[in-house]
């Protein structure tokens, strides 16, 4: 556990990046298995103990310290975890220091009662630093600026493996990743997880901003607007994850259940409306699946899902991602023809002349599931990640009102003294401002300075972080789309709002009626 | 008569050097010799009535001595005596072992006015050793490059140089030119520093591998421009808290303080276990709640001109 917190406090107070993954890679080196195996799920952030919430820590704390000196503490270090391992008397035992591979087996054991005794023990047996590691390691917030890539970078360093080879079996494996030390160290072949379905890296799209394409070279299709969902199947399980390769399975049990394939594919995770006679409905409807722990039959039969289809990784057990866009194209358009049509359909290809035509088309694009175009190099590979010049997304342009400010709240992080997240609203015929949006994006830093002033000085009532402001600065807001919602008063909520301008030239009373944003939702 | 006045007065008693408890100005003074020799160094011309050690004398009827207080060269509490009753004024104090400077005396009082600047239960300070032993490994892993430490210019740098002495690290030790006075009157006050050199004017190359103390206002300065690829490193007991750290961009925090940490400062409450307790500058609240909680009478005291976290 020492070598695991001395590991913590360096990334801490490094502020390198090389010199980070140097210092992940020398841990990754020179400890044993299983430690530097949880290490790494620690920092990749694919750790979970389900014993330890942060509620366990507080209790584990009210019941050492006094309360009072517990909060003057806590509101001067600003970290719950830290405060507590400072707090924590040392208490000299000749217990010997838990290895990390004990905290986890030790947690992992327990119950979630009896976890807040089981950490106290393995506090007395630390000294502060080490204190603070097994509070962030069990509770799964390192914060140390560390992302998954990086941790994987640093593995690639320490054993001289291409991060792309690691990519490609990570998401198969579990910690403390056993299998991968010992491919890493040359002890056997690297895993090969060919009968479990697991997720492989997306293929992910740069903006094309005002560059143009040659269609010759680039096929077009519609951006939908829903969960991009990759479907991995070996006949006896089907999984299903999201962007980020988290499992969602349990969420969408019918699409599991319907896709009849073998392989891997990728798609867009779409609602069908009725209002839309039965084509994909608004992102807005898609969201009252998500975040469900219950998926009963009556949202199933509510909300229906299904999948459209972008591309094909896996046919069978054939890899296809090596293959040109046009090959696997067409291999989609075979194996998409055996599946449910119900719950399965194809991303259709838009045929333009040219590059100005397909310009008109997606201009004229206004159903409610379209967020803009994609374009797909014909001969380009399935390539984990952001590659230059392959994919191109190319959203349709926002929607724009403007509104008037009306309450403003702190930020967080790097802007945590700036009033930068915004509430605005539009007017009522009968002239009252209902709130529609909020928005703390799309300005520059010094447009943040002069907005923070301009809160400051025309506060006019305050509800704890939140101030409310003199109704008179108008903001122009962007956004994706406007959809019916009971978020705000006003009945209606965008989608992606940020500010686009400051209109500090309009007068409040010329801003957008509500009536207004509502002709827009698509 | 004041003790530590912010302002200049007529009659002042002056615990110890630093410049929020000696101000210039005051018609007279009484501190101790090593006090009065710092306060002369940085003052020029001020002069006052040497109180060593043990010393006091008599005024108004109030007899005044001084007596150790472990925090820097010199440092004092005062002892006020009238008609039976005793009051302490600690001044800024710490019980750890501190080679340049005679150990805190603990002084039997009725009233205890006590300083609490690390008075939170989070502020324990580690074993200086342990300090020491971070820092010189940090300084083996570095040799192509060197360790900067910013250490307040009284006190903090001299006892890190001595502690770095007595880990048996004898090599020239480089400092910035607004330490060398303090670290002369130091040295000819019997508290052997060993080789030190102005890295002012030094070519980068000689620096490698070496170890640079600097007041912390120099460290973001371009003073710090001339040194070969620091490491930042800071000697104060506010390192203890990540956060602090991290927003002095120090990469290489030591826990080194003049201070009494929160276990001194209890310890010593219970030691002398005056029948009142006075608590002036840092975490008033805290230390009074710990007061309330052991059944020790106490109140804050609020003073003027203290800043809360320029030195420790």
């Amino acid at each position: 556990m020492q070598a695991f917190a001395a590991l913590i406090d360096g990334l801490i107070y490094t502020r390198s990046r090389d010199h980070k993954v140097r210092l992940i890679a020398e841990y990754l080196r020179d400890t044993p298995d299983p430690d530097r195996g949880w290490a790494l799920a620690a920092l990749a952030g694919t750790l979970r103990i389900a014993t330890v919430k942060s509620a366990a820590i507080r209790a584990m704390a009210e019941e050492r310290f006094d309360p009072m000196l517990f909060r003057m503490s806590r509101d001067y270090v600003g970290d719950t975890a830290e405060t507590v391992a400072l707090m924590w008397p040392d208490v000299s035992t000749d217990a010997m220091a838990p290895t990390v591979a004990e905290v986890i087996d030790l947690l992992n054991t327990t119950s979630r009662a009896r976890a807040p005794n089981v950490l106290a023990e393995l506090m007395d047996r630390l000294d502060a630093n080490g204190r603070y590691a097994l509070l962030k390691l069990a509770t799964g917030g390192m914060r140390v600026g560390i992302s998954a890539r990086l941790a994987k970078t640093a593995f690639g360093q320490a054993f001289g493996v291409s991060v792309d080879d690691i990519e490609e079996v990570w998401h198969a494996l579990r910690p403390p990743y056993a299998e991968l030390f010992a491919w890493g160290e040359g002890k056997s072949e690297r895993p090969d997880p060919a009968d479990s379905a697991f997720f492989r890296p997306f293929m992910l799209a740069h903006p094309l901003e005002d560059g143009s394409v040659d269609l010759e070279d680039f096929a077009a299709e519609w951006k939908w607007d829903g969960i991009r969902i990759q479907i991995a199947s070996t006949g006896g399980e089907t999984r299903l994850f999201s962007r980020g390769g988290d499992e969602v399975t349990a969420a969408f049990p019918e699409i599991a259940a319907a896709f009849n394939g073998i392989g891997v594919v990728d798609g867009e995770l779409l609602v069908r409306g009725e209002v839309q006679g039965g084509e994909a409905a608004s992102f807005n409807a898609l969201q009252q699946r998500l975040g469900r722990k219950n998926v009963t039959a009556a949202i199933q039969a509510e909300y229906p899902v299904f999948v459209r289809l972008y591309d094909i990784l896996f046919d069978g057990a054939e890899d296809l991602r090596s293959q040109p866009w046009s090959a696997r194209r067409e291999r989609l358009e075979c194996f998409a023809a055996s599946l449910d049509t119900v719950r399965f359909d194809l991303s259709a290809i838009i045929e333009a002349r040219d590059f100005d035509h397909l310009a008109e088309i997606r201009a004229a694009a206004r159903a409610a599931a379209i967020e803009g175009v994609m374009l797909k190099r014909r001969d380009a590979p399935y390539l984990a990640g952001r590659k230059v010049g392959l994919w191109y997304k190319w959203k349709r342009e926002p929607l724009v009102a403007d509104c008037v400010m009306m309450y403003a709240q702190r930020g967080s992080g790097k802007r945590s003294s700036f009033y930068s997240d915004y509430t605005f609203g539009c007017w009522t015929p009968d002239g009252t401002l209902l709130p529609v949006g909020k928005a703390y994006s799309g300005f520059s830093d010094a447009e943040l300075k002069w907005l923070d002033r301009f809160v400051r000085d025309n506060t006019v009532a305050r509800f704890g972080p939140v101030r409310e402001v003199e109704k008179s600065l108008v903001l122009e807001v962007a956004f994706d789309a406007v959809h019916e919602s009971k978020r705000h008063k006003s009945g209606i909520a965008m989608r992606f709002p940020r500010i686009s301008r400051l209109r500090r030239d309009k007068p409040a009373e010329e801003a957008d009626s509500i009536a207004n944003l509502r002709a827009m939702i698509g | 008569m004041w003790i530590d006045p912010s302002r200049p007065v007529e009659r002042a008693l002056v615990t110890h050097g630093h410049a929020d408890h000696a101000r210039s100005g005051h018609k007279a003074v009484w501190a101790t010799p090593e006090t009065l020799a710092i306060m002369a160094l940085r003052y020029g011309t001020e002069t006052g009535t040497p109180m060593p050690y043990g010393d006091g004398f008599e005024a108004g009827g109030v007899k005044i001595s001084f007596h150790p207080a472990g925090h820097v060269l010199g440092s004092a509490q005062i002892l006020l005596e009238y008609a039976g009753e005793r009051v302490i004024v600690t001044g800024d104090y710490k019980r750890r072992f501190d080679s340049t400077c005679a150990a805190f005396e603990p002084v039997p009082c009725d009233v205890l006015i006590t300083e609490a600047t690390f008075g939170l239960p989070v502020f324990t300070h580690p074993p200086i050793e342990d300090e020491i032993a971070k820092l010189l490994a940090a300084r083996e892993a570095n040799v192509d490059g060197c360790i900067l430490i910013g250490a307040y210019a009284l006190g903090k740098a001299q006892r890190v140089i001595a502690e770095l002495r007595r880990a048996g690290y004898d090599a020239p030790i480089y400092i910035h030119g607004a330490m060398q006075k303090m670290c002369d009157l130091y040295a000819a006050h019997n508290v052997p520093l060993g080789e030190l050199i102005l890295a002012t004017g030094l070519a980068k190359a000689e620096m490698k591998g070496g170890i640079v103390i600097a007041p912390p206002s120099a460290m973001n300065d371009r003073w710090a421009q001339r040194l070969p690829d620091p490491i930042t490193a800071m000697a104060s007991g506010w390192m203890r808290v990540r956060q602090r750290a991290r927003q002095r961009n120090v990469e290489l925090p030591l826990v080194i303080s003049d201070h009494a940490d929160w276990n001194e400062l209890t310890d010593t409450l219970l030691e002398l276990r005056p029948s009142e307790t006075w608590i002036t500058h840092g975490r008033t609240d805290a230390l009074g709640r710990w007061c309330e909680l052991h059944q020790l009478k106490a109140r804050a005291l609020d003073l003027v001109g203290r800043e809360e976290e320029d030195e420790g």
